[in-house]
């Protein structure tokens, strides 16, 4: 799975594609140089008032934060949204493994606000082929960890009676299919190797896949569900490093007469050691995993937890702690609530009057409750209900 | 109260068990804790009032009336005959529905002019959005008969959705005249004690000035919009007729499941929100409410102190920490029953088609 684009890693520019997402010279993510690469808009203050009134409750925490900062055509969706008429969600995931970690359900915990909030529809891909293909598992393996990522995502909360999740395996054909050979139609091999820097030598699954995460945003790719409302809008709330998929999507729309797809993408989540660091599969201390225990969480945090606090106490007391590198913060500016709670925090711990210690402790305290209740709600995921997410159903009620 | 307090705490609180609440023992758990909060109107069984009803409400709040009975008329003209020496304002009374299925009452001076056209637009419901209602629905949602519409038929539950817009002009009366329900009888009251009355059973009075005729437009937005009723009246009619009715046998199980829950939640709220699903927010919007009115009662019991005086912080608290729990254990369950009713729908399609399939989806 080497990703061609090694000529970009010389110059020492940050990389960011759906394979591989490595910043300048082992530094930070710039996120308005990609936004501008890229060519998406910020979400400001604004945007955030306006959903709230729309919505008529507190906007979710990440769009707060700025976790989720970037968007494509979003002012449209909620013009169109404030004339009544509504849009339906798009996320996904690729089941490559069967351990998720918290950054995994940072986009699920968004999308179930969407989907509250807005009371829309919901479809949810599973890329059971796309990791097939690229990870070089079987596909009785992709298949297995689809099922058990489906538990994972019904966990976060999604409504039965408005989301449709679907595995490619099982679900391509009929006028999905269709729509894919149209979309492939309209993509020369030269795009797709601009695009995602595809070469020679790989093989010629990968290079016919991207239609596959692009047809979704198509509400004709899903006769059983939205035959009957015309022009629906799409909404794709997604990490940032998916873009690509999403600006060929919208380049080859207008060419089929579909409408683009919208999007509203979030930042990375950083690893435990910090942004420099990978979070990796292989290295189990560079996240918190939704199957880790309070010891493991507290152990972790206390013990892998990047800190940008001062070295000595007195040095501390000094100077006060670095909150742009101090993984503690930014995971509590992630999942704490109480925005009057992390702003005090921000001001003691930033002035030196908080110590790393009470940070950590709080952070372990929040992602306690986060990992429990998760763990919960999956132990409450069974087959049956897993198999009844996945069918191919009317929803009557997806807009109520 | 306390066992019902824990028999809730432990059901809700501790370890949900989709099993041990299938979807029958659920409605039965939802019918107990509903018996329990009892709800604290008098209203009548079905929410339909009489005229006797109504007379006697009236005189509860204390509003000066004059009435006068007469034989049944069924226009303006007629009733003007019998009333004159009451003296005040005969109404013309309209009762109206647009295209989406939604119902108004307009009420105005017999001497006003009102042009449905501008009204329609005004509501935003463009220039051909209002009609006449048929006479089915004079019955079925305002329960009263013909000639006979009149402000004080959206006491009625069924008519809980119809907007209701008031001439203007009232407020300038002495009286003004209505039907109480009755075409055999008209009664005087002021605008005042009309809007007393409204607001008594929980509507807000409307007054609009029925001729006036502003421009709407792209940059003018129709001024009457916000009195667009929110809901579609509930009219009562068998759950049998929706279910049998439907193709898709999969949906069959989860409508009637959704449609009893529904039903079985709508007994006793106060406000009637016609939502015809489970939804999972109103669902534990009204669970917190009914615990933190019972936990203050009975802290206020036990200590002897005024309920008011109570920290309202603490059940600000109670309610931001639970909501979130609640909610997704409400959806956990949710997602559960929609679940086995699913299922079982297949199943009973697969029996009667004679096969006999154990697991669906692989």
């Amino acid at each position: 799975m080497t990703t061609p684009v090694t000529e970009q890693k010389v110059e020492g520019d940050q990389v960011v594609n759906p394979w591989e997402v490595s910043a300048k010279d082992g530094g930070k993510i710039d996120y308005d140089k990609l936004i501008e690469k890229f060519g998406c808009q910020r979400i400001d203050q604004t945007l955030v008032d306006r959903v709230e009134r729309l919505t008529s409750r507190p906007a979710h925490i990440f769009l707060r934060r700025g976790v989720f900062f970037a968007h494509r055509d979003f002012i449209e969706i909620m013009d169109l949204y404030e004339n009544g008429k509504k849009f339906y969600l798009y996320t996904g995931r690729g089941p490559s493994s069967e351990a998720l970690h918290l950054g995994h359900l940072v986009p699920f915990m968004f999308t179930k606000y969407l989907q509250d909030a807005f009371k829309v529809p919901l479809v949810i891909q599973l890329t059971d082929d796309e990791k097939c293909m690229w990870k070089n598992l079987s596909v009785e393996e992709c298949k297995r960890l689809a099922r058990e990522n489906a538990k994972d995502i019904i966990a976060c909360g999604f409504d039965i009676t408005r989301t449709f999740i679907f595995s490619d395996f099982n679900f391509i054909g009929g006028a999905f299919y269709e729509n894919m050979v149209r979309v492939s139609k309209c993509v020369t091999f030269n795009k797709v190797v601009g695009i995602f820097g595809f070469t020679n030598e790989d093989h010629i699954g990968k290079i016919s896949f991207p239609p596959v995460q692009a047809v979704p945003s198509f509400p004709s790719s899903f006769p059983h569900l939205f035959s009957n409302t015309k022009n629906l809008r799409c909404l794709i709330p997604c990490a940032i490093d998916q873009d690509p998929y999403f600006r060929m999507t919208r380049d080859v729309a207008p060419r089929l007469g579909y409408n683009k797809p919208s999007l509203i993408e979030s930042s990375f989540f950083p690893a435990l050691q910090g942004e420099t660091g990978k979070m990796s599969a292989s290295d189990p201390n560079s996240a918190i995993y939704v199957t880790d225990s309070s010891k493991d969480i507290k152990n972790k945090i206390n013990k892998y937890a990047f800190s940008g606090g001062q070295d000595s106490i007195e040095n501390h007391r000094k100077f006060g702690a670095n909150l742009e590198v101090d993984i503690p913060y930014k995971y509590l500016s992630f999942f704490l609530d109480d925005d009057a709670e992390l702003e005090h925090i921000k001001t003691e711990y930033g002035a030196g009057r908080m110590l790393t210690g009470e940070v950590k402790k709080r952070l372990i305290d929040v992602l306690s409750e986060l990992v429990e209740r998760h763990r919960r709600a999956r132990a409450a995921v069974t087959e049956e209900m897993v198999d009844a997410f996945m069918a191919v159903r009317p929803l009557p009620n997806m807009f109520s | 109260m306390k066992s019902t307090l824990f028999f809730l705490a432990v059901s809700i609180v501790g370890k949900s068990k989709p099993h041990l609440l299938y979807f029958r023992g659920f409605r039965y758990w939802i019918r107990l804790l509903l018996l329990f909060f009892i709800p604290n109107e008098e209203k009548t069984k079905m929410g339909v009032y009489t005229k006797d009803q109504l007379l006697a409400r009236l005189k509860e709040l204390q509003i000066e009336f004059a009435s006068c009975t007469h034989p049944a008329v069924l226009t303006v003209e007629a009733q003007a005959k019998y009333v004159g020496h009451l003296g005040g304002g005969i109404s013309k009374n309209l009762f109206l529905k647009d295209k989406k299925h939604r119902y108004y009452i307009i009420s105005a001076l017999a001497a006003t002019t009102v042009d449905l056209k501008v009204l329609s637009q005004r509501l935003g419901l463009g220039k051909g959005g209002l009609r006449m209602a048929p006479e089915e629905a004079l019955q079925e949602i305002l329960k009263v008969s013909l000639g006979c519409v009149t402000p004080f038929a959206t006491m009625n539950e069924s008519a809980q959705s119809v907007s209701l817009l008031l001439d203007e002009g009232f407020k300038a009366q002495q009286g003004c005249l209505f039907h109480p329900l009755s075409n055999e009888m008209t009664i005087s009251l002021n605008s005042r004690d009309l809007d007393k009355f409204l607001i008594s059973m929980g509507r807000k009075p409307v007054y609009v000035d029925m001729e006036a005729a502003p421009l709407v437009g792209k940059d003018q937005p129709p001024d009457l919009a916000f009195l667009i009723p929110s809901g579609v009246p509930k009219v009562d009619q068998p759950e049998k007729d929706e279910v049998s009715s439907k193709i898709h046998i999969s949906e069959k199980n989860t409508r009637t499941e959704t449609i009893i829950h529904a039903n079985n939640k709508k007994k006793s709220p106060e406000k009637l929100h016609s939502a015809p699903i489970a939804d999972v927010r109103t669902f534990v919007d009204e669970l917190i409410e009914r615990m933190s009115a019972s936990v203050l009662s009975e802290i206020a019991k036990e200590t002897d102190k005024e309920q008011k005086e109570l920290p309202g912080s603490v059940i600000d608290g109670i309610k931001k920490y639970l909501g979130a729990d609640f909610s997704n254990l409400a959806m956990s369950f949710k997602n559960a029953a929609y679940t086995e009713g699913f299922h079982s729908g297949i199943q009973s399609v697969l029996l009667k088609t004679g096969q006999n399939i154990t697991s669906y989806g692989k």
